[in-house]
């Protein structure tokens, strides 16, 4: 059975830390971080393993600041 | 972690290319950004970047042009779509299309607004509405809802004082010269995607001299409604919406297309 | 010799504007120019292609030149005095973004709706800005149909040559007034594309941005210092000037424009009577003569000038004598032209003590 596989990079430098991100990711994958950038937002940060590249997060994302990665994998 | 999902043919989404590398001023959450982004996306998938033309209003997306890596023109307060004129009239070839707010387009500038909609002019007008005049700290635009608050409806406004929301894409739609007219948004995932389309349908429908493309972006403010960017697309779900209801305004009949 | 006609003044304007290889003309009816706008509706299209397009407002005429002037075009539009009012805004952004394109104001008499008879009253308005912020069109005053026909084709060149708006200040007489003119033989519209042209960004050149704003107060600093140096190089190099019988006149009459002919023609008057009298000229007036007027100011017994307004020349003419000799001056307003026998009437008046 085909299972997907995705991943989500953060480009740190033009988050805003708005969260429709966090609000929109189905697997919880995003979540507000601890940290700030250089425009002082903290930033969204990556928390668990499950992302299936669904790209609601970048789609949603004002910032265009999310990239999404997915795969399918043969089990 | 997977070795070989970070590979180019795995990549499913990234930063479009026209939209400049740089971060933009708008507040944390605005649907100024989000549209930006699209319509950028809308170029890159369409390669049009040489042929695009936009014209920047005066509001908060007066500096559109610091983002969009393609030729602008910055005009004054209303009078975007007569510069859009101005460009699509001697360069009937490329692709023109003013990028405007509910003050720029529906307060100050509602004659040229109508007006090149009337003549049919063969562009696309991109409308953002949320309700509010952003740039100079949340006054009441002509698209403010009944009882909302802004710092110069502080009460609420009051429509017998101070006059109804107006409902600019239902006027265009009446006219002749609009070819396509539709409402759409940009807080969820799913509508990003809609609005999206709709700016993609409409550089195709100007390539084919149809008329004026309006596209108004029901949008939130989450600065000035002062609330949280995920909290203001609630409100706009609850307040905006049932008053600007989303889809098509008019379509162009199936014979067309 | 190029093609010799019988035209109206509007008309030659318009004739002149197809001729001049114009490719836009946006414009809104207005008395005392709408001949302008009606002549090329019929003309300009099947001539030389030149789009014509009738605005709702002058508001958005000016617009329109403002974005198809912005791609390297050459644009125009014409109105008179309350529609050039409306025009000001756009001008002001038009100047800052320093896009090239004609305009010719047909004046007639104000303030406020005024008069749709001639007028000289927006000469201030025309030469020190006219909407915010500083910034100058170069404005050529033409006195005759021939000159406004030869103005159109160097405005759009010194529009170019500045990237800059240039403004032909006329009037109602002369829009209205039928001359003799020859015309030039027509100009190819030229399918060059200014460097900073927005036309569409090919991939081999940065995005060019047409745009009159600048959020940091050093940069936009640093563009009006580059408007003002472009406006030193204007008055060093476009300054001109028409003088007639100055070397050796007791009196110098000094107007622009129409009035310019009635002096001319009130010089004879004097003449009959011994008087010699010098005529000086602005052709532009922006940029403003002062020179020619110091050069005679302490060799003349004074400068009688004379406008169709309430002496707005004068305050430039003063600037030039800088108080070496008498300024008398003689307005008429509202609409209304002086003859040359009033001219020299008030000049023997305001001079010579009353009738000899």
């Amino acid at each position: 059975m085909a299972k997907v596989k995705g991943d989500v990079i953060i480009d740190i430098d033009v988050c805003k830390g708005c969260l429709l991100c966090v609000d929109v990711c189905p697997t919880k994958t995003l979540a507000p971080g601890t940290k700030v950038n250089q425009k002082g937002y903290i930033y969204v940060v990556k928390v668990n393993d499950d992302c299936t590249g669904c790209t609601n997060c970048s789609t949603i994302c004002p910032d265009a600041a999310i990239t999404v990665y997915r795969e399918k994998i043969n089990k | 972690m997977n070795d070989t999902l970070h590979l180019a043919e795995n990549l499913v989404y990234k930063r479009p290319k026209t939209l400049i590398n740089v971060a933009m001023h708008y507040c944390p959450g605005c649907g100024h950004s989000t549209t930006h982004k699209i319509l950028c996306e809308v170029i890159d998938e369409l390669n049009i970047q040489s042929e695009v033309i936009g014209v920047a209003p005066v509001g908060c997306s007066v500096i559109a042009y610091d983002y969009l890596n393609i030729d602008m023109q910055e005009a004054a307060h209303g009078r975007a779509s007569a510069v859009a004129t101005g460009i699509k009239r001697v360069l009937p070839e490329k692709l023109v299309f003013s990028y405007q707010g509910d003050g720029d387009l529906a307060a100050i500038g509602t004659a040229e607004t109508l007006h090149t909609c009337n003549r049919g002019e063969n562009i696309l007008i991109i409308f953002i509405n949320n309700a509010i005049y952003g740039m100079t700290g949340g006054q009441m635009a002509p698209t403010t809802l009944e009882n909302m608050k802004s710092t110069t409806t502080p009460f609420g406004r009051n429509v017998r004082k101070m006059g109804y929301p107006i409902k600019m894409t239902d006027l265009v739609a009446t006219l002749p010269g609009t070819y396509y007219v539709t409402r759409q948004s940009v807080h969820t995932p799913a509508n990003v995607r809609k609005t999206k389309a709709a700016i993609k349908k409409a550089f195709e429908y100007q390539r084919l001299d149809r008329g004026t493309c309006f596209i108004e972006v029901v949008s939130n403010c989450p600065s000035n409604w002062k609330m949280t960017p995920v909290d203001s697309n609630k409100w706009l779900v609850e307040n905006m919406l049932p008053f600007y209801s989303l889809g098509d305004l008019k379509v162009p009949s199936k014979e067309e297309n | 010799m190029g093609e010799l006609k019988l035209m109206k003044g509007n008309e030659a304007i318009a004739e002149a504007a197809i001729r001049a290889g114009a490719d836009a003309y946006f414009g809104y009816p207005i008395t005392p120019q709408s001949e302008v706008l009606e002549y090329l509706a019929n003309e300009a299209e099947k001539r030389t292609g030149m789009v014509i397009l009738q605005a709702e407002s002058e508001v958005a005429a000016i617009n329109m030149v403002y974005g198809a002037g912005g791609t390297g075009k050459k644009v125009m539009t014409t109105s008179s005095s309350p529609g050039i009012s409306l025009m000001q805004e756009g001008l002001s952004y038009i100047a800052c973004a320093e896009i090239p394109c004609l305009l010719v104001n047909v004046v007639r008499g104000g303030p406020g709706l005024g008069t749709i008879q001639p007028g000289q009253s927006d000469y201030l308005q025309a030469t020190k800005g006219g909407g915010h912020g500083d910034y100058k069109l170069l404005v050529l005053a033409p006195n005759s149909i021939q000159e406004m026909v030869d103005f159109v084709k160097e405005g759009f060149d010194l529009a170019f040559k500045y990237r800059n708006p240039v403004l032909i200040l006329t009037d109602g007489v002369l829009g209205q007034m039928m001359e003799k003119v020859e015309l030039f033989d027509q100009i190819p519209r030229s399918k060059e594309i200014p460097s900073w042209a927005t036309v569409g960004k090919p991939p081999n050149r940065e995005r060019n941005i047409l745009t009159s704003l600048n959020l940091q107060p050093e940069l936009m600093e640093k563009h009006n210092e580059h408007l003002q140096a472009k406006y030193r190089e204007i008055e060093k190099n476009e300054i001109r000037v028409e003088t007639i019988n100055c070397e050796g006149a007791d009196y110098i009459f000094t107007s622009f424009g129409l009035t310019s002919r009635i002096c001319i023609k009130a010089a004879q008057l004097a003449k009959e009577k011994g008087i010699k009298i010098g005529i000086i000229r602005p052709i532009t007036v922006y940029p403003f003569p002062y020179e020619t007027y110091a050069k005679y100011a302490d060799k003349v017994k004074g400068f009688f000038d004379v406008e169709m307004n309430a002496g707005q020349m004068l305050e430039d003419v003063k600037l030039g004598v800088l108080g070496k000799a008498p300024i008398k001056f003689h307005g008429r307003m509202g609409g209304m032209v002086p003859t040359p026998d009033e001219v020299f009437h008030v000049f023997e008046e305001k001079f010579l003590g009353g009738k000899e």
